[in-house]
């Protein structure tokens, strides 16, 4: 029987009912200007003050170092481009990232190098793990920043942050992490691990789209990113979300105290899901099996291309993704598997698969249902496929 | 990607699809690095398309266009198969998103390609009917 299915939820999250409860009464009665003088005013104030201390708590930070933003790409933004502009006058020119890094650092860190910085894009390995010592040897005289994502977003991997934070805070340089996908999906420790700089992103964590915010360590300098009243310490102008903001507090909240239970909960799914799917003939894990996120499945399945394999997916009523070209909007498939020793044919048939709070082990049974049928259909009009089996071409 | 339900309605129940057995014509376009690749099959009998199937590697619009394509040229007469334009196709889906055009234009070509095989095994140069076949490999360069 068909079923809806969500299992896309790297890309976005369908927001928790106590985070709406406690967002809404901000968009009603308490529309206050947080700026304000008087009492409606002082209560939104308040509200974000209580928010930013909630979502301090779940970096293990201060709330002075916690600021609200309106998505993850511009807390990227700002931390690359604010902390460069201040590094920058003191010589530091060169910024140090890798290969598979959201478009949102990707690009940021090119636009730079247009504008006179430098950058090295460190590879990663066929598992889709970052190799400290990589790190350690490309830091130079002129490093400024560091920025290296905690997770993965497609194929899910997770990096060794704590020892590169520990890398960067020897050598001096800024360590900024890109943890949109790691949030609430693995204990983050700010402190601990030696992060300067943190991106987080509320519609990931079950609050809604248009919030995130920038963890920016107490002593680190930071240009300011939009300029105008004094909203965010000055650093960022703008009246506040409040709303959203409130949700990401709650969501953060409820993320932080979830997640030894999260990923008990759907590690097992995620292997089950892993299994069932391997057994296809002619596939293969995309990213590290241990060092992933308790969700993430990445799997390439020759022969088909991702975006009719997403459609059909759809017709069963199961949301997905893929690293194709076509469903990137280029022409070229995902740079994340390509960074991994992809092939082009291989990874335009990718599937990713991301298992959130609300899916079921009933949802894994029907993904594992429909697939090999789905597949064997794609495959069966496929010339490429005809080709591999005629060549015993393997992946 | 926003398809017209004209799209939908070919990728979920393609017309045509298979291989023929001892086909008269056989054209293959696209590559595997691109992600789509069309192969078509014709049988001709007294100057028509009295047959036609396809196979097609590629994204929901390459399985679409190969479909209706297919369904656009046969039982008619090789001039007419000829004349087959990719805007043709596109009008036919009810338009296609302009980032997937080039399946349509890969429709086109598998046809001509397929046509172009069909005259060399007649022993007769295809090229002064058919045309010049285009490169149908996406120039990266140019398009991004």
């Amino acid at each position: 029987m068909k079923r809806f299915v969500y299992a896309d939820n790297s890309a976005t999250t369908k927001i928790d009912k106590q985070v709406l409860d406690v967002m809404l009464p901000w968009l009603q009665e308490g529309y206050g200007n947080p700026s304000s003088i008087y009492e409606l005013g002082r209560e939104a104030g308040f509200a974000i003050q209580e928010a930013r201390a909630k979502v301090a708590a779940a970096l293990g930070a201060a709330p002075q170092e916690i600021f609200f933003t309106s998505c993850g790409s511009e807390s990227d933004n700002w931390a690359l481009r604010g902390a460069m502009a201040r590094l920058s006058k003191k010589g530091k020119k060169h910024i140090i990232t890798t290969v598979f890094e959201h478009h949102a650092i990707l690009h940021t860190v090119q636009d730079l190098e247009r504008k006179g910085f430098t950058a090295t894009y460190l590879p990663v390995g066929e598992n889709g793990i970052v190799n400290p010592m990589d790190v350690k040897n490309a830091i130079r005289e002129d490093t400024g920043i560091v920025s290296i994502m905690y997770a993965n977003n497609e194929i899910g991997t997770i990096q060794p942050i704590a020892e590169i934070g520990a890398i960067c805070k020897e050598a001096g340089v800024l360590f900024h992490t890109d943890a949109v996908q790691a949030v609430g999906n693995i204990p983050i420790d700010v402190k601990e691990q030696n992060i300067d700089l943190l991106s987080l992103s509320g519609h990931k964590i079950h609050a809604p789209k248009g919030v995130g915010a920038l963890y920016v360590r107490k002593g680190v300098l930071l240009d300011t990113f939009i300029t105008g009243g004094g909203q965010e310490r000055g650093k960022r102008a703008g009246t506040e979300n409040v709303a959203s903001i409130v949700a990401l507090g709650k969501a953060m909240e409820l993320a932080a105290s979830g997640i030894e239970e999260k990923a008990a909960r759907l590690t097992p799914m995620r292997e089950r899901l892993i299994d069932g799917i391997l057994k296809i003939p002619a596939t293969r894990l995309n990213g590290d099996r241990e060092k992933r996120l308790p969700g993430n499945v990445n799997i390439s399945i020759a022969g088909v291309e991702g975006e009719s394999l997403l459609l059909m997916l759809d017709m069963h009523g199961i949301c997905a993704s893929s690293g194709s070209a076509c469903t990137s909007g280029s022409l070229d498939p995902s740079h994340v598997l390509l960074s991994i020793g992809l092939s082009h044919e291989i990874a335009h048939g990718s599937l990713r698969l991301s298992l959130g709070d609300y899916n079921t082990e009933e949802d894994v049974d029907y993904i594992l249902e429909v697939l090999p049928g789905i597949v064997q259909r794609l495959r069966a009009m496929s010339p490429l496929w005809e080709r591999m089996q005629k060549n015993h071409e393997t992946v | 990607m926003l398809y017209s339900d004209k799209v939908l309605e070919h990728f979920s129940n393609p017309r045509n699809v298979g291989e023929l057995e001892n086909p008269d014509g056989v054209g293959e376009v696209g590559n595997a690095k691109c992600g789509d690749i069309m192969k078509m099959y014709l049988k001709v009998e007294d100057g028509k398309i009295s047959d036609v199937k396809f196979k097609t590697f590629g994204c929901g619009a390459a399985i679409a266009t190969s479909s209706i394509a297919t369904e656009m040229i046969k039982g008619k007469p090789i001039e007419d198969a000829l004349k087959l334009t990719n805007s043709a196709v596109v009008d036919a889906l009810d338009g296609l998103p302009a980032s997937k055009i080039h399946c349509s234009v890969l429709a086109e070509q598998a046809i001509k390609a397929a046509l172009s095989d069909y005259y060399t095994k007649q022993g007769v140069d295809p090229e002064p009917i058919v045309g010049k076949l285009e490169d149908t490999d996406h120039d990266h360069s140019s398009e991004e």
